[in-house]
């Protein structure tokens, strides 16, 4: 079943949102680069759970949102949508940025959230282990960081992109900022919100989900939340980079299963 | 008009294969390539050089601030404004920086402001820029997207701070104060003028409108290539009802190298000139705009970063690709009169911000130029806009000086205490 993009009203902001398949409910939290309704990742996902991706404010075509600026706003917001689309206890994914999202809430609302996957999560920084910094790179340098196999990922960025076409780039640009704009409310200039020290407060049922050549967010990362979550369990999927969900979209959602 | 003497602060010894060897002159350059000793002559040369304009007439001088950066290593104006304060008289000191979203609280910034403005006897020309998205948020760690409201937060607790008479509370997003209460406050009232240096944010424009400061193009690119950025302000000013299209409601920042000769023009400065714009301005592209720092309807009326390099690079432009397409006024003081006239005219600018220091000129070519500009060339163009010859709007009120390197008298001191009052 296709994936439907509609709107729901949130207290400060119309949210868009995915929502498309039939199964158990699954709430997707997408990552700093967005999630389009051709998504491969949620398209399969869909055909095993009855999935709602909601767009962060900003995102898509979605409106901008003046009142969320800290990672609190963007984590209550994020519990306000669950609230509006009335899902109770979903299963709760999310990847990278989205992942970080996720994570707070079910640190924030633990009774609340009882089967949490992150893949390859944000929200950790080591000092001896820094992140690339994400704003400060030029598109043409992204496949390298977020693919394990470059030149594939390469072409799946830029299927459709036309950036000597100067109204497209006026497009891209506009989009790029409001996205990374919004992002950088959470992950500017360091991904880290304090999510460490409130790890333990987390009580879901945890997958952590890592590629193994995640350039993006190296899988040193992945130690710091299976240290943190008590009980979590870390599947690390080998000859996949950040953009695990699409590289090896299967095996991601295969170890998802395990929440079921 | 007005005319100031800006001055960078460049590192005049990045070596020949900087581009080559360097991602960036700002935010990571290389540290190993600064030289605390040798700045100790450089920093020294160029309080000369500033006092030297003054000398020379120039109505200010002019400082500003950047980080993390090989052509600016200025990265507190109001340490060179404090030094400076001390050695001159009558002339203006423009600060084109405090930065305010960068402090924490901004009545720092109020604070030693006003101390400039007390010290220099009511010289201080405020300027406010949001900053570079290089300085503002790559160096100094501020969200993109949350920047203007900060400064803005910033912007409102200098101004309530300079003009209110009685302690305060200031609940802002960013500042929570219960008791703002700033001691010195500026001679200036209500507060010294405000230039504040944009880029081409249509917000900035309206902010300048709105509180009747300077709107200033600080560009690298010349005269000729900022008519479509400048006629976009006044657009703005028109459509905004502004009472009146003074030309001090704008400033605009122009490299300048006078000599005997066009042709000794280019012979002294070339390499300098080269220098500027083939090291200096070596920005690595991915920081020249953070995601967010821009604002969408900024982007869609075109205007990107000018550190984002125009196409080709600036190393392909010869001299007379720069002097002809205006990125350089250069040449005799008629040639460099006939163009300063143009520029004033065509993008009705009254305050000129004049960078004769360029690269890594040599500190007497630098006071031969400005020398020469500020005898054959500034007397000429004064009198370019007869009909705002008395708009002092947007420009410093002194108090009469008091000697450098002398207490007052008793009497003296009433006096200048009545006389600010």
């Amino acid at each position: 079943m296709a994936l439907e993009l509609k709107t729901v009203a949130t207290p400060h902001v119309p949210v868009r949102y995915l929502e498309g398949g039939s199964g158990q409910t699954l709430v997707f939290l997408h990552g700093a680069g967005g999630a389009l309704v051709s998504d491969i990742f949620l398209n399969k996902l869909a055909e095993k759970y009855h999935v709602y991706a909601p767009l962060l404010p900003g995102y898509g075509d979605s409106e901008e949102c003046g009142e969320i600026r800290d990672m609190l706003d963007v984590t209550l917001h994020s519990w306000d949508v669950i609230e509006a689309l009335r899902l109770k206890n979903p299963i709760l994914v999310g990847h990278s940025m989205g992942g970080m999202i996720a994570a707070e809430m079910a640190a924030i609302a633990p009774h609340d959230v009882t089967r949490l996957g992150l893949i390859c999560p944000a929200g950790l920084w080591r000092d001896d282990h820094p992140i690339p910094d994400l704003f400060a790179t030029m598109p043409f340098e992204m496949p390298r960081l977020l693919f394990h196999d470059v030149e594939a990922g390469t072409k799946l960025l830029t299927a459709g992109l036309t950036l000597s076409d100067p109204k497209f780039l006026q497009t891209y640009l506009v989009t790029n900022a409001r996205q990374l704009g919004m992002a950088g409310k959470i992950l500017f200039p360091i991904p880290e919100r304090g999510l460490g020290q409130r790890l333990y407060r987390i009580r879901a049922k945890t997958i952590l989900v890592w590629g193994d050549s995640d350039k993006l967010i190296p899988p040193v990362y992945a130690h710091g939340f299976k240290k943190g979550i008590a009980g979590s369990e870390l599947v690390s999927i080998p000859e996949a980079g950040h953009m695990v969900t699409l590289e090896k979209s299967d095996q991601v959602i295969q170890a998802i299963g395990r929440l079921d | 008009m007005k005319f100031t003497w800006f001055n960078l602060m460049p590192w005049p010894y990045l070596p020949d294969d900087f581009r080559e060897k360097n991602r960036s002159v700002w935010v990571d350059i290389d540290q190993r390539l600064f030289d605390p000793v040798k700045s100790h002559e450089v920093y020294n040369t160029y309080l000369d050089l500033l006092e030297y304009a003054a000398e020379c007439g120039f109505d200010a001088i002019g400082v500003n601030e950047h980080h993390q950066n090989g052509y600016g290593i200025m990265p507190s104006p109001n340490i060179i404004a404090a030094a400076l304060s001390r050695r001159t008289k009558d002339v203006g000191l423009v600060v084109l920086g405090n930065s305010i979203a960068l402090y924490n609280p901004p009545v720092r910034v109020a604070e030693e402001f006003a101390m400039l403005d007390c010290i220099s006897g009511g010289r201080l020309i405020a300027g406010f820029p949001v900053g570079t998205s290089m300085d503002t948020n790559f160096c100094y760690g501020q969200i993109p997207a949350l920047t203007r409201e900060k400064y803005q937060e910033a912007h409102d607790l200098i101004i309530k701070a300079w003009t209110t008479r009685d302690p305060f509370a200031f609940n802002g997003r960013y500042n929570k104060l219960r008791h703002v209460n700033i001691w010195p406050r500026p001679i200036q009232q209500p507060h010294p003028p405000i230039h504040i240096p944009g880029g081409g944010s249509v917000e900035t424009y309206d902010f300048c409108i709105d509180n009747t400061y300077s709107y200033s193009y600080l560009s690298f690119s010349g005269y000729i290539r900022a008519k479509a950025l400048m006629d976009g302000y006044w657009k703005r000013v028109a459509e905004r009802n502004a009472p009146d299209t003074s030309p001090y409601r704008a400033g605009f920042a122009q490299t300048i190298c006078v000599a005997d000769t066009d042709a000794e023009a280019e012979k002294l400065y070339k390499e300098h000139v080269d220098y500027f714009y083939n090291r200096c301005l070596h920005v690595y592209p991915g920081f020249a705009d953070a995601p967010g720092y821009r604002t969408i309807k900024t982007i869609q009326t075109g205007a990107l970063s000018q550190y984002a390099p125009p196409v080709g690079g600036y190393s392909k432009l010869t001299w007379k690709d720069l002097t002809e397409q205006g990125h350089v006024i250069a040449g005799s003081p008629e040639t460099v009169r006939q163009r300063l006239e143009e520029l004033a005219r065509t993008l009705h600018v009254g305050n000129l911000f004049c960078l004769m220091h360029v690269g890594n000129m040599p500190r007497e070519k630098c006071m031969y130029s400005t020398k020469l500009f500020a005898e054959k060339v500034m007397p000429k163009l004064r009198n370019v806009f007869p009909d705002y010859a008395d708009d002092d709007r947007f420009w410093c009120h002194p108090i009469s000086q008091v000697k450098p390197g002398s207490l007052p008298t008793e009497k003296k001191a009433m006096e200048t205490v009545g006389a600010a009052r």
